[in-house]
């Protein structure tokens, strides 16, 4: 009994110092209870399925910044990983029945197999070369699904997956669950010794390399990792949608990651989530309006970009807090003097 | 069969050639990876269907009216969404893919999404050894060559090819030899512009005009960037007509071919990569830091 009591206590007090003194922790842990206590307020089926479709899409899009915004390793075919993901769940769910328990991290291992494919070759090219050679990938994917019709099913794709559960509440907090636990994960891998590897990769190269760190490795493991999680999405979204068509390959859906990414702010993870949180049910909203709404969606990416080119969340950030000047931690823009230091803001 | 093949290789290697030239223009004097570069191969060629079906206007008209258009659609948009934020190089990425998706869309809602011709310049063909050539097929060809020549004349004879080359060099020293940079880039990508407006009325009597038809040409444009080796023009030239005729050779040669062109000519660019990674003919720069 006391012990729990301590814990409690220890959490009220973590609660406190850590948490309610900064409010974006204050706005993402309001999100993720918002996020949990959604299904209570509403079971609308349609309202839950977008917000399914955003958790899968939050996952893919916090993978690519954890590869290109953290190493800088530009991809601009992640719909690579995310198809192989979709396809290998689907194959391993049609031919050998695995339920989807089964299937989703057997596909993701999958597409971890593809993020070392592509991870190799890329080594040796950095810059736009990489971003405009990732892009090819995923469209040599597509040709040979086309070409091996009986198979992976041609341009109809495999439909007629299971279901992850019956219910659409069950799925939702499933999904809910594990995009919150991945992108913790992701956060957390980004917070450390290897994180700040890939931190460094990005600003200097050459330098880490002096430093005496195989970069290769690292690299290849950043490719790795993002497959993977990108790969779970993938898998996710085939036993949600219950088919793995050649939609996830296309080039508009690497393009979506990319525009996501840069969108919420890059080398953050939070950014991305927000922004497909942000912008995948927006493009819902506009449905009232279907002829307009994929224009609509990019003039709003065009008119946000020009007045904040680095991103809409940090932009956010930067205005409701401030970095002292001192002990460069982060403080409420409305207080004078740091929290943790006692110096003067500017 | 042969022929056919040589026939088509010509005809995709030649727009290939001419996107990515325009292409790598912009990438080496700004530093734009221009996205939206064969979204304004499709606007000219809507432009050409337009001038020529509803206005009923002579095609000749149609093509200038769409290079024209094309160059000064490119002009208002890099004014107005690209030049402010020509820092932020991801920013410039997605407004680029932003700017192309919009054009689509807007294609879509004035013609909607019906695939649409135009007739040939020169109706008729004539016969070599059973195989049929278009008037249209040799027009395009040879068009294409013809300003190919033209852009090498202005880049290599000109003051002003003399500043894009120098900027393409290094941005800060031409500037500081009185180039004005920002101008230059603009020029740029007026030229640039323009080609894909040409290519796009060049072509657009032999293919399909749709809004989705600035997909395939990006795709294929990019590969013959990466190939040739950023930013040299020799090297799109060439690496265009190979990966034109691994295409041709594909879709005529193979069953599956319409399917699998793409990841042929792609698998070919990852190939040569692996043995040269900057391109056949790029410079293996130091690393800029």
């Amino acid at each position: 009994m006391d012990l729990i009591r301590f814990y409690i206590r220890r959490l009220i007090t973590i609660i406190k110092n850590e948490v309610l003194v900064l409010p974006s922790r204050i706005v993402v842990a309001l999100f993720f209870i918002l996020l949990l206590v959604i299904p209570l307020i509403t079971d609308d089926p349609y309202f839950l399925r977008i917000l399914i479709l955003t958790s899968i899409f939050a996952i893919l899009a916090a993978s690519w910044d954890l590869l290109s915004g953290f190493t800088g390793q530009m991809n601009f075919g992640h719909a690579l990983f995310f198809g192989v993901g979709a396809y290998g769940a689907a194959l391993l769910n049609q031919h050998l029945n695995l339920p989807p328990w089964g299937s989703i991290p057997l596909g993701a291992c999958g597409a971890v197999l593809a993020g070392l494919i592509i991870g190799i070759p890329c080594l040796r090219l950095r810059g736009t070369y990489l971003a405009l050679t990732t892009l090819a990938f995923p469209i040599i994917l597509m040709g040979i699904v086309f070409a091996f019709p009986a198979i992976t099913g041609g341009e109809l794709g495999l439909s007629g997956l299971d279901r992850i559960v019956r219910s659409r509440v069950t799925t939702y907090y499933i999904t809910v669950s594990v995009m919150i636990v991945l992108v913790t994960v992701m956060w957390k891998i980004t917070d450390s010794h290897v994180g700040i590897i890939f931190h460094s990769i990005r600003e200097d190269e050459v330098a880490v390399r002096a430093a005496g760190i195989n970069t290769t490795r690292y690299k290849l493991l950043a490719f790795c990792l993002s497959g993977f999680f990108a790969g779970v999405a993938g898998g996710l979204y085939a036993h949600f949608m219950r088919i793995a068509g050649p939609s996830t390959l296309e080039v508009s859906m690497s393009f979506q990651v990319v525009i996501w990414c840069i969108f919420g702010g890059v080398v953050t993870i939070w950014g991305p989530v927000g922004a497909v949180f942000i912008l995948f049910p927006l493009m819902e909203f506009f449905r009232f309006w279907p002829e307009f709404r994929t224009l609509m969606f990019a003039l709003v990416i065009l008119l946000i970009l020009l007045y904040m080119p680095q991103g809409l969340l940090p932009w956010i950030r930067d205005k409701i807090e401030n970095v002292c000047p001192r002990c460069k931690i982060r403080n409420v823009a409305t207080r004078k003097t740091c929290r943790i230091c006692a110096a003067e803001m500017h | 069969m042969l022929l056919d093949i040589i026939i088509t290789s010509l005809i995709n290697g030649s727009t290939y050639a001419l996107l990515a030239i325009g292409f790598s223009l912009i990438f080496g004097v700004a530093r734009i990876v221009n996205i939206a570069h064969t979204a304004f191969y499709m606007v000219a060629a809507y432009c050409i269907y337009f001038v020529t079906y509803r206005l009923e206007l002579h095609p000749v008209a149609g093509m200038l009216v769409g290079i024209v258009v094309a160059s000064l659609l490119g002009l208002i948009t890099y004014k107005i969404f690209i030049a402010p934020i020509r820092e932020h190089e991801g920013a410039v990425l997605i407004a680029t893919i932003a700017l192309a998706i919009a054009l689509q869309e807007v294609m879509l809602l004035i013609f909607s999404g019906d695939y649409l011709s135009v007739p040939p310049l020169v109706p008729g063909y004539f016969t070599i050894f059973d195989v049929k050539v278009f008037y249209q097929q040799l027009i395009t060809v040879a068009a294409a060559l013809l300003i190919l020549a033209l852009l090498r004349a202005l880049l290599m004879k000109t003051r002003l090819g003399l500043a894009i080359r120098a900027t393409a060099q290094d941005r800060e020293v031409a500037n500081l030899m009185g180039m004005n940079e920002s101008q230059v880039a603009m020029l740029t990508v007026v030229i640039s512009v323009a080609l894909a407006g040409f290519t796009g009325a060049v072509i657009v009597p032999l293919t399909i005009v749709e809004p989705f038809m600035w997909l395939h040409p990006l795709i294929m444009m990019m590969a013959v960037v990466v190939l040739g080796g950023l930013g040299s023009i020799k090297g799109s030239f060439v690496a265009a007509y190979i990966l034109g005729f691994a295409e041709a050779l594909v879709v005529f040669v193979l069953p599956m071919g319409a399917f699998l062109k793409g990841s042929v000519a792609l698998s070919i660019m990852i190939l040569v990569l692996l043995i040269r990674p900057e391109g056949l003919f790029g410079i293996a720069f130091e690393e800029e830091r």
